[in-house]
């Protein structure tokens, strides 16, 4: 009995429990020192590189082409060359080009998530089991669609609109493109798909796909630069369409640049979206809901709900659980599998989000981030909540694309819903009670195009996303958004 | 349970503060969360650390009709010294029998720190009068019981007889002295996480020590939701009131990697002052092998057999 | 005068907000034989006003109240088929129109059935896409056909709770304005249709400019269109023109879609 007797007196245990680094092995994705532009089924050269990096430690990971106008007005002649079999092709053989790619995205979905993350910052675990997954299953979607058009337009005779010039942005890089590409392809258009600036790895992985899926030469050009590109590309004579996510900012120039084309145009801009919080809702998965809502791509996200409208009666309750979740996110290395909130894309970013958060410490909010320790290299934002912030306050009103949260209250479901709707956006808007009457109460009350009621964030192919107001217009997602690359005859 | 339940008269009382709200429960949010915490990646040190935890905070079960005192002696011996080979394993918090089978495990435990637990209240159904369940509680104390294990009347629950589910728990808590009482709520049978979150508030304002998820004879034992809802109360009464309760899941935890997934739920959702076995039990039965392998595989790199650990 | 009888001419006014005021500016341009009102840039932004404020009630009101309000400007038109005559190209021109009523008036009901969508997506929730107005609508009425051209855009504009500002015809005004006397004496709530006349070339611009105008129709739209866009885009305006004669379409132009989600769980 004495020997176990001692092994009953072990010396005390840690009570510390720190989880072991768990990194994503970054060995899968083999990148190129140098990157063209893929054009017409093959790798052109640019007369100008620029280095893209890694947010979480600013190390260059390849040089990637500038595609001057020359560049652009190529890939534009070869996607209109292109055009021409790709729209006769039967529609049914489009569908299994499309399926391929849902396919290879899905083999290949380790590869693309390190890489994505790599570039981007955002974490592996979102990028494995929410980008990926949601891209691969966009074009398994719509590849679906591409042979059954006259049974979503009955009596329309829908046809292609010719070379869709798309512009995606930099918090959902190879998701965007999916997006983007799935329905043109599927509807017969060819395209030309300009990626982010600072997130072109994913997009030029892509064209990899289009090869082993041996997609015709000239259906998908990937072109890389910066907004100058992108402006060539809008002004292109030889396109058809435009379709662009990203700044309200940048939306409203390519408005204003395509005015007199008559170029169908579909946008999906900013939001500055109302998370709104009833005292009756179930209230830890509403915390989960805000958390998710706010610091889900260190809130890098244009439906994100950055703005907590919370019922006064539960404000300070709501507001300690919220406080004790953040302290238990982890922020860091976005390739490690525990990392919950990554790096900021860039330093821009970093610059506004740090610029707009000072400016609501000036006005009198008040700030709280859980302890963490950021890494030294690369760029970071700690979890944010703002406090008694009011409506007229800049980081109420204005869009931080940022893992910043202000919280405001409310006393009525009336006022909840002035509040939410006094914003010059209309992405998307959260919606927690456990009244059902008062969901769909809401939810017809509110000027947003996509309403979450007891969850946030949710998306999926077969859903329509999309805003009102300066949020944008069209949609992506769904039967609706084959429209925006059709036109009827 | 479409309408609130009906606070018993006397209810908030042992808590001596206002009860925290009872609310509702998303489940599919819930179990979102669930699966979401469940893909922690726990490796190395940080893995070696949860597995010899889970090994202390194990209640080792057995509660079976054709358990005898020879069967108990056995379970004990790996309760006290779960790899005969590696004296650094540590021992299980208890072992968990019913109450003819104290006596056996007492005499074998005596002096070695692992507790005696034993079910009683007309277990596992709970459904025999308030009187035998009592006297069952109180002989499985005087036979030497440290920790009993209750059940709740499900029955009265679900007809929405509160106040009869919250007085058996405190005649019980009283009956049961010193030893420290787990309320199981036999999560599988009450139907919604609505009526998980009720019946966990009902046991903490009755004073239970613990509470736990399940008897392990039904099918749907332990879930890593259910055990979320549990823990999701039991913070809210302790940052109402300050007081702890520990959180036993039960049922249904077979594997090592299982176990880790329940330990980062209780770190996550109540943080470190939950990770000891005063706080946290894990009731099993065929866990602590799995756990073994798992532990002998960090140490000497090779995946294990079963064939190397002893049946018990 | 001589000894027939002098006829009672009509003052072809402005309608906004339900009301027929004369252009605050005390302006009119004579036209079609009448002193038609000319709308200044204030008459435009009182007539917005009134438009948003008729917006919620309108949008709000069920889908079969704004058939029937609909099909009851039908009838409206119906017993002054004879003015509408004498403001257009005849007979024929006013009966297409009101047909044209009736058959919008149908589809209030319908339209989220045929535009919206229960959508199956891969996880617990029910998700569903509903069509709702977009707002205040400016719709440049196209020159010709005085009557039915324009209808052609009020009505799928209207039928799916949109409020509207009209920019009559410059040359030929008074079909908008016998059309504004029907919309006043049948069951559209007051500023749901807001007309002014005057010259297009001063007041479009001000509409296209407006930030609290949700989208500008500029089937009618002559001159510089793309000017009209420029200003449209600095509040990210839906630019609309007409793509088909008749179709639900043409009122999902001035729809948007919003979607929604809900868990599905015990």
């Amino acid at each position: 009995m004495t020997d176990l007797q001692k092994r009953g007196d072990r010396s005390p245990v840690p009570t510390d429990w720190t989880y072991a680094p768990a990194p994503e092995s970054t060995d899968i994705v083999r990148l190129q020192e140098r990157y063209g532009l893929y054009v017409g089924g093959e790798w052109l050269e640019t007369k100008d590189q620029f280095t893209t990096i890694a947010p979480r430690d600013e190390s260059p990971l390849a040089e990637v082409g500038q595609a001057s106008e020359a560049d652009v007005q190529n890939a534009v002649a070869a996607a209109r060359e292109a055009f021409k079999s790709w729209s006769k092709l039967p529609a049914t053989e489009r569908a299994k080009y499309l399926f391929r790619i849902a396919r290879i995205l899905a083999e290949r979905s380790r590869e693309f998530a390190v890489l994505e993350s790599l570039n981007g910052g955002k974490p592996i675990k979102e990028s494995r089991d929410v980008d990926l997954p949601l891209a691969a299953a966009h074009f398994f979607y719509y590849a679906g669609w591409a042979d059954k058009l006259e049974y979503a337009y009955p009596n329309r005779s829908p046809k292609p609109l010719g070379v869709a010039g798309q512009i995606i942005p930099w918090n959902f890089p190879l998701l965007m493109l999916a997006w983007k590409i799935a329905p043109a392809l599927a509807c017969g258009n060819t395209v030309v798909l300009k990626p982010a600036e600072t997130t072109p790895l994913t997009a030029l992985l892509f064209a990899d796909v289009c090869r082993q899926a041996e997609v015709p030469p000239g259906v998908v050009n990937i072109v890389t630069g910066d907004g100058s590109t992108g402006a060539h590309l809008v002004r292109s004579e030889g396109i058809g369409k435009v379709a662009f996510t990203g700044s309200t900012e940048v939306g409203k120039a390519i408005q204003r640049e395509l005015a007199g084309r008559d170029i169908s145009l579909t946008l999906e801009l900013g939001g500055k979206a109302a998370n709104i919080v009833f005292e009756d809702c179930a209230l830890d998965q509403a915390v989960e809901g805000i958390v998710n809502g706010i610091y889900f791509n260190q809130g890098h996200v244009c439906c994100a709900g950055s703005r907590l409208l919370v019922q006064e009666s539960i404000h300070d309750q709501l507001v300690r659980k919220l406080k004790r979740r953040m302290s238990t996110l982890r922020v860091g290395d976005p390739l490690d599998k525990n990392t919950d909130v990554g790096a900021i894309n860039s330093k821009a970013q970093l610059d506004r989000i740090t610029e707009l958060v000072q400016a609501g410490t000036d006005e009198g909010a008040e700030l709280y981030q859980p302890p963490c320790r950021l890494p030294e290299k690369g760029w970071w934002f700690a979890p944010t909540v703002f406090t008694n912030v009011a409506q007229s306050h800049r980081i109420a009103q204005e869009e931080i694309f940022g893992p910043v949260l202000s919280v405001l209250t409310f006393r009525t479901p009336d006022e909840a819903v002035e509040k939410a709707n006094n914003t010059m956006y209309g992405l998307s808007a959260g919606i927690w009670t456990e009244k059902g009457s008062r969901i769909l109460w809401m939810a017809d009350r509110l000027r947003a195009g996509v309403v979450w009621g007891n969850t946030f964030n949710r998306f999926d192919p077969a859903s329509p996303f999309g805003g009102y107001k300066e949020s944008g217009f069209g949609r992506e997602g769904g039967r609706h958004g084959l429209e925006a690359y059709l036109r009827f005859e | 349970m479409a309408q609130a339940p009906v606070l018993p008269r006397g209810f908030e009382l042992p808590l001596k503060q206002r009860l925290p709200r009872v609310g509702a429960i998303d489940q599919v949010a819930v179990e979102e969360r669930a699966a979401d915490l469940a893909k922690r990646s726990i490796k190395k040190e940080a893995k070696v650390w949860a597995l010899e935890l889970a090994i202390r905070c194990c209640d080792l079960t057995t509660l079976e009709g054709q358990d005898t005192p020879g069967k108990v002696a056995a379970l004990c011996s790996k309760a006290i010294r779960p790899d005969p080979l590696d004296a650094n394993v540590p021992s299980v918090a208890a072992i968990c029998v019913y109450p003819n089978l104290i006596p056996a495990a007492k005499e074998r435990l005596a002096g070695s720190g692992v507790k005696v637990a034993s079910v009683a209240t007309a277990f596992p159904s709970g459904q025999s009068p308030l009187g035998v369940k009592l006297r069952d509680v109180e002989d499985a104390v005087a036979m030497g019981a440290d920790e009993i294990d209750m059940v709740i009347d499900r029955g009265a629950f679900l007809s929405g007889r509160y106040a009869k589910v919250f007085d058996e728990i405190v005649k019980v808590k009283e009956a049961c002295g010193d030893a420290h009482l787990k309320v199981i709520l036999e999560v599988s049978e009450l139907g919604t996480y609505d009526n998980v979150r009720r019946a966990s508030l009902l046991a903490m304002a009755a004073d239970a020590d613990f509470i736990k998820t399940s008897t392990g004879k039904l099918p749907g034992a332990a879930t890593l939701p259910a055990q979320l809802v549990m823990l999701e109360a039991i913070r809210d009464v302790y940052e109402e009131t300050g007081r702890k309760v520990g959180m036993k899941s039960a049922g249904g935890i077979r594997a090592a990697k299982n176990a880790i997934q329940y330990l980062v739920q209780v770190h996550e959702t109540l943080g470190p002052d939950w990770l000891t076995p005063d706080l946290y039990r894990i009731g099993a039965s065929s866990l602590v092998n799995d756990i073994l392998m798992q532990l002998r595989k960090e140490k000497t790199g090779a995946y294990q057999s079963k064939d190397y650990f002893t049946n018990d | 005068m001589t000894g027939g009888r002098l006829a009672v001419r009509k003052t072809y006014k402005l309608f906004i907000g339900g009301a027929f005021p004369r252009s605050e500016s005390g302006r009119t341009l004579e036209l079609e034989g009448y002193n038609v009102a000319r709308a200044s840039r204030k008459d435009a932004r009182e007539a917005v006003v009134a438009a948003r404020k008729a917006f919620g009630g309108w949008s709000a009101a069920t889908a079969y109240n704004r058939g029937q309000v609909l099909y009851r400007l039908a009838e409206t038109m119906e017993t002054r088929a004879g003015a509408f005559a004498a403001a257009c190209t005849g007979r024929r021109e006013v009966a297409r129109a009101i047909d044209r009523v009736v058959w919008y008036a149908g589809w209030a009901d319908k339209l989220a059935q045929v535009l919206g969508s229960a959508n199956p997506v891969a996880g617990p929730y029910f998700n569903f896409t509903i069509p709702e107005p977009t707002g205040v609508v400016a719709i440049i009425a196209p020159t010709e056909p005085a009557l039915d051209g324009l209808v052609a855009r009020l009505a799928p504009a209207v039928v799916g709770g949109n409020a509207v500002i009209i920019l009559a015809s410059d040359d030929h005004p008074l079909a908008a304005i016998e059309l504004a006397e029907a919309v006043a004496t049948s069951d559209v709530p007051g500023g749901v249709v807001n007309v002014l006349t005057g010259l297009r070339s001063e007041l479009a611009p001000v509409l296209a400019a407006h930030m609290d105008v949700n989208a500008i129709d500029v089937t009618g739209a002559d001159g510089d269109v793309a000017a009209l866009e420029v200003l449209a885009a600095e509040n990210v305006k839906r630019v609309v023109r007409a793509r088909e004669d008749r179709s639900p379409w043409e009122i999902a132009s001035f729809m948007e879609l919003k979607t929604v989600w809900h868990p599905i769980g015990r």
